[in-house]
């Protein structure tokens, strides 16, 4: 899933001072389950610039709503009325649907309300891990289903580096080293001879290094 | 091809002692040549860091050629952290036309250690697939994305291992894997825990890998108690026992107990086998490099045409 976390609320604030309608976004899909962007949160976050509003004597209509989807263009008609009836949105879907909106709704400005953070998964209650950078090239197959490209702080290919210790990445003690995990994996399968070989150099070009991408289905396009 | 004075040593049997030499966050070249005459003769080959623990300093390649000029073989560091293959591959083209002929491979510290922590990690190759595509720039002549190189060019490959880095059971193997990739000569991170060195060096053996490329053992003079209380909290992939923290902070001369203790260490490593020589760094106390090469007993330095 897509991982977001919401901004500060100040930044949220200060963002919206022009504008005297305000409708706050929610986003019925990843960033629900994540609780940076659901119903719950666009509430939340409507009722703090209102609050703040107040308090600085310059009081604002807030309303929240949220779309079970927002990036895609046909789950976003069923808000059209409430959307096109505030001066701005304050979107708290990820990025992708804070674009959608815009798209669609040309006219209007859709600011976002969340950061979004990684594709990851909820490790525990409360925590969240990245396991995947969209490489376009996947190498799970070779690592024992851990990535290297996104759990490695330098995306080897030929890990662990010299600043793995105790199965911790240099970069911060509370990182598993990913290439550690890897080694442990393969020895419990007993197929650390996997190792062996010499990866070359990762064709980046199907990564976002190669342009943005778009992907075109001509099986399935109308 | 002629052959840098590093690979003439090593090719000659005799122990080898290389130095580390730090450039500045300045352009001085005065800096950078004070240094250089400190370490020029009673060192094979001196190595110059590449933006060390991600903090900028004077480019590896520009202080190489500053040593050239000083008639010093200097060992050039290159990193993945900071440029992509393109850029990599430019820059060993440009150091080879400077007269560099040692180029070390290594991953580098991520940025967040340095002074631009908000940088961007380029990481495009590793450091292993680095070690092969330099070889096959010198051996194959063949640039990574398969275009030829115009001219063939004389390199000699080096990169590192990290006997405390984890999982420690995999360390030895992936210096097998250095090998394989291309490297003509391996520097080890700085050894404190020699028990752990050992049994590392003993797994090397077993796997022959010693034969096939010459090692030369990381040192460190301690310079204080401070400085090995940093190495042992705030340096990636080091270990410093406490019995060396302990011995410092006995000791009343805490200078001469450091350089007791580097003295004692390359003694001691010159009796493992398999040990081809030793690379000591002592960054920003490079003067007292010429008093622990003759107390090791490492002086003269052999000396060829």
């Amino acid at each position: 899933m897509i991982v977001g976390e919401r901004k500060p609320l100040q930044e949220i604030i200060k963002a919206v001072e022009p504008f005297e309608k305000i409708l706050v976004l929610g986003c019925g899909e990843c960033v629900t389950v994540c609780m940076a962007g659901g119903d719950k949160e666009a509430k939340e976050t409507a009722l703090a610039i209102s609050v703040a509003r107040k308090r600085a004597g310059k009081p604002v209509e807030v309303k929240s709503h949220t779309i079970e989807r927002q990036c895609e263009f046909e789950y976003l008609e069923a808000g059209r009325k409430l959307i096109e009836d505030a001066d701005v949105i304050v979107s708290l879907a990820c990025g992708v649907g804070v674009q959608t909106m815009n798209m669609h709704y040309e006219d209007m400005r859709t600011l976002p309300g969340i950061n979004t953070t990684f594709m990851g998964m909820p490790f525990q209650q409360g925590v969240w891990v990245e396991n995947c950078l969209g490489c376009g090239n996947c190498v799970l197959e070779e690592t024992m289903g851990i990535c290297p490209i996104a759990r490695c702080s330098k995306s080897m290919l030929n890990g662990p580096c010299g600043g793995s210790q105790d199965g911790k990445c240099e970069v911060s003690k509370e990182t598993d080293c990913g290439w550690h995990l890897i080694v442990e994996r393969l020895m419990k399968f007993d197929k650390l001879s996997a190792l062996e070989e010499v990866k070359p150099p990762k064709d980046w070009s199907t990564s976002h290094s190669g342009g943005p991408r778009k992907m075109i289905r001509e099986d399935v396009k109308l | 091809m002629t052959m840098s004075n590093l690979q003439k040593v090593l090719n000659s049997g005799a122990f080898v002692v290389t130095g580390e030499l730090g450039p500045p966050k300045s352009a001085e070249r005065e800096k950078i040549e004070h240094h250089g005459h400190l370490l020029g003769g009673v060192v094979d080959a001196v190595n110059l860091t590449d933006n060390q623990t991600a903090i900028v300093r004077t480019s590896s390649i520009a202080c190489g050629k500053i040593l050239v000029d000083m008639d010093i073989d200097p060992v050039i560091q290159i990193t993945c952290r900071d440029r992509n293959r393109i850029a990599i591959q430019s820059d060993v083209l440009g150091a080879v036309a400077l007269g560099i002929k040692n180029i070390l491979c290594l991953q580098g510290d991520h940025a967040n250690f340095g002074n631009e922590p908000a940088a961007k990690n380029v990481n495009d190759l590793d450091s292993m697939n680095l070690i092969r595509s330099l070889k096959n720039m010198r051996d194959e002549q063949v640039f990574i994305g398969g275009e030829k190189l115009e001219a063939p060019i004389d390199i000699f490959i080096g990169a590192v291992e990290n006997p405390f880095a984890d999982p420690f059971e995999y360390r030895a193997y992936r210096l097998a894997k250095k090998v394989e990739a291309g490297v003509d000569f391996i520097q080890t991170q700085a050894i404190f825990d020699m028990d752990r060195f050992e049994r590392w060096m003993a797994k090397v053996r077993e796997l022959g890998i010693h034969k096939k490329v010459p090692i030369l053992a990381g040192v460190i003079p301690i310079k204080s108690l401070g400085a090995a209380r940093y190495m042992k909290n705030n340096v990636s992939g080091m270990i410093v026992p406490d019995e060396i923290i302990d011995r410092i902070k006995a000791a009343e001369n805490k200078k001469e107990e450091g350089v007791k203790l580097c003295v004692e260490m390359i003694k001691h490593l010159k009796t493992i086998e398999g040990v081809a020589g030793v690379h000591l760094m002592a960054v920003a106390w490079e003067e007292i490099v010429p008093e622990i090469v003759e107390r090791a007993g490492l002086l003269p330095r052999p000396k060829f045409d």
